[in-house]
C-alpha cells in the first residue's frame, strides 16, 4: 500500500481507519513480530526482553502518532545506521530466507495496531 | 583446573595483522564461554558432566575401526591421534591445494573417507562425522587458534569478512550488528557473545546434541529470515574462515558446552 510521508511522520493510517490498540499490544509482546527481542516496556508478564534498544516505556509522549507510523514502516529514516527493521518494507533486502521473499515483515493493519497502542504509552 | 585458567586468561598478545574499524582487538577477544553461567560453565569443565565428550569416545572408536573398501582404519595412516591430530584442528579451514580452495575440517575428514579409505562421504550433522570432528578437534584443547595465517587463503578470508558485515534477510541484520556491535547485551533475555568459534562441534542445551558450526550460522541466518546457505557451501565455508581467523589467539574448547 502507497503512504507519503510528511515531515517527518506518515500522518495518515496505512489502512484508511484506526488501529485496535489490545491487538497492538499483543503483536509487540509476540515475539514473531521480534520488537521485544531488542525492546523492553511495560510488560511485567514477559521475562525476556531485550536490551539492545530503549525501553518502550513512554513511547508515547516521546513521539506523536506520525512519527511512530514512520519509524515502524522505515526506521532508516531516523537513523540510516539503525538496526531497527524496516517492518513496511520488501525492496532492497538481501537473501531475504523463501519464506519471507517480496513481503514485509508486518501488514499495514498490523503496524497501525502497534501505532495505536504505542501512543497509549505515556506517563 | 588447567583449562579453565586456560580460557580465563585468553587475552593474548598476538601479532595482530591490520584490523578494520569495529573489529575486536586480540585482548578484547572473548569465548562465549566467559558469557555462560556457573552451571554451564561447570558442565563444560568437568569431562564426566560434559555431554560432548560421550561423541568424543565414538569419535575414538571411529578412528580406531576399519572401514570402506581400503579396509584402512584412520589410525592405520595417522597413528595416535594424540600427536598427529594436535593442533590440526586450531588451523581450520586450511587450504587444500586439490581443490584450491579452503576445505573445513568435516570436509577435511570426508576427503579422506572418500579418496583415502574409498568409503562414501559421511552426511553433514550425521553422528559419525560430529563425532570424528569432535574427537579430531578435541586433540586441539588449549591449543590457540591460529586459521587463515596461510597467505593463500587471504581472499577467502576477506570474502568471509564480506558475508560477516553485509545486512541480508528480511531483519536486514549483519552478524556484526550482533557480535560485534551489541555483545554483552540482550537479545530477549539471551546475552549475546562475540561468536567466537573456539568449541566447535559443540554441545547446545537448546539442541540436546552436539552440533556443528555450520549448524549454528545456519541458524543466525534463518533468525534474521535470510536464506541459510547450504551445509558445506563456499560462502559458509569462506564466513567460517573469517570467523576462525578473528577468533585468533583464543584456546579451542572442543567439545565447548553452550546454552
Ligand atoms: C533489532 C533490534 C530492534 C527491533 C527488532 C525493533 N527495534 Fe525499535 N529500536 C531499535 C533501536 C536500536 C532504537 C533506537 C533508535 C535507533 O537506533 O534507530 C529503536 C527505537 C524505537 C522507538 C523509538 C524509541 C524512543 O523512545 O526513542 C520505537 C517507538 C520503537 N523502536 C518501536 C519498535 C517496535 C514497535 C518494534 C517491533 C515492531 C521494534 N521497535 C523493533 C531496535 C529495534
Ligand atoms: C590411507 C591413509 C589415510 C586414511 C585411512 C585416512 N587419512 Fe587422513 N590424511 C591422509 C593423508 C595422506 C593426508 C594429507 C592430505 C592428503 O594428501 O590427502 C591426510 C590428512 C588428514 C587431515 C588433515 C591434517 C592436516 O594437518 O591438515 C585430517 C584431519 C585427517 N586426515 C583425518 C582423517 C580421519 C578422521 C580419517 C578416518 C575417517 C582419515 N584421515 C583417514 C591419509 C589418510
Ligand atoms: C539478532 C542478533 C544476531 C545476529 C544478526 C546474528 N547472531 Fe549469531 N548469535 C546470536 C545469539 C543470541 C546467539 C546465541 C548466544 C551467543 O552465543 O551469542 C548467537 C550465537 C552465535 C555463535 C555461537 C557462539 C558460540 O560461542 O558458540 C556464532 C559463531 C554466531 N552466532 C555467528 C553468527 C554469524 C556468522 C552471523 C551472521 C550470519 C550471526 N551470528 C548473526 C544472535 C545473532
Amino acid at each position: 500500500m502507497p503512504y507519503r510521508i510528511v515531515g517527518d511522520g506518515i500522518p495518515e493510517s496505512l489502512t484508511g481507519s484506526p488501529g485496535d490498540a489490545a491487538r497492538g499490544r499483543a503483536l509487540v509482546l509476540a515475539r514473531s513480530t521480534t520488537c521485544i527481542l531488542c525492546h523492553s516496556g511495560p510488560f511485567p508478564e514477559t521475562r525476556f526482553q531485550g536490551d539492545l534498544a530503549p525501553d518502550l516505556r513512554d513511547a508515547g509522549n516521546r513521539w506523536s502518532a506520525s512519527q511512530l507510523r514512520l519509524r515502524l514502516v522505515d526506521a532508516s529514516r531516523f537513523n540510516p545506521q539503525t538496526i531497527m527493521p524496516s517492518y513496511y518494507r520488501n525492496d532492497d533486502l538481501v537473501r531475504v530466507g523463501r519464506n519471507f521473499a517480496g513481503k514485509p515483515i508486518l501488514a499495514a493493519a498490523e503496524i497501525e495496531d502497534i501505532v495505536a497502542f504505542l501512543a497509549t504509552l505515556r506517563d | 583446573m588447567k583449562f579453565r585458567r586456560a580460557i580465563a586468561a585468553a587475552a593474548f598478545a598476538v601479532a595482530s595483522s591490520a584490523l578494520l574499524a569495529g573489529e575486536i582487538p586480540p585482548g578484547a577477544r572473548r569465548s562465549g564461554y566467559s558469557f555462560m553461567g556457573p552451571e554451564t560453565r561447570a558442565m563444560q569443565d568437568d569431562d564426566t558432566s560434559n555431554p560432548g565428550m560421550l561423541f568424543v569416545l565414538d569419535g575414538q572408536a571411529l578412528w580406531m575401526k576399519k572401514s570402506g573398501s581400503a579396509d584402512k582404519a584412520c589410525a592405520d595412516c595417522h597413528g595416535d591421534a594424540r600427536s598427529s591430530m594436535k593442533g590440526v584442528a586450531a588451523r581450520y579451514p586450511a587450504f587444500d591445494r586439490t581443490q584450491g580452495r579452503p576445505v573445513t575440517l568435516d570436509q577435511r575428514i570426508n576427503l579422506c573417507r572418500a579418496g583415502h579409505q574409498q568409503a562414501t562421504p559421511l552426511p553433514y550433522e550425521s553422528h559419525d562425522l560430529l563425532a570424528l570432528s569432535a574427537f579430531v578437534a578435541h586433540q586441539s584443547r588449549e591449543v590457540p587458534i591460529t586459521a587463515g595465517d596461510d597467505p593463500q587463503l587471504k581472499p577467502f578470508v576477506e570474502q568471509g569478512r564480506d558475508f560477516f558485515n553485509q545486512r541480508e534477510g528480511q531483519l536486514n541484520l549483519s552478524c556484526a550488528n550482533c557480535h560485534e556491535d551489541n555483545f554483552d547485551k540482550r537479545l530477549a533475555g539471551a546475552p549475546i557473545t562475540q561468536g567466537q568459534l573456539t568449541g566447535y562441534p559443540l554441545y547446545r542445551l537448546e539442541w540436546q546434541t552436539l552440533g556443528s558450526l555450520e549448524r549454528r550460522l545456519r541458524s543466525c541466518m534463518t533468525g534474521v529470515r535470510a536464506q541459510a546457505y547450504d551445509y558445506g557451501a563456499p560462502e559458509l565455508v569462506a564466513l567460517e574462515l573469517y570467523l576462525m581467523s578473528r577468533a585468533r589467539g583464543l584456546p579451542m574448547e572442543t567439545p565447548a558446552v553452550r546454552p
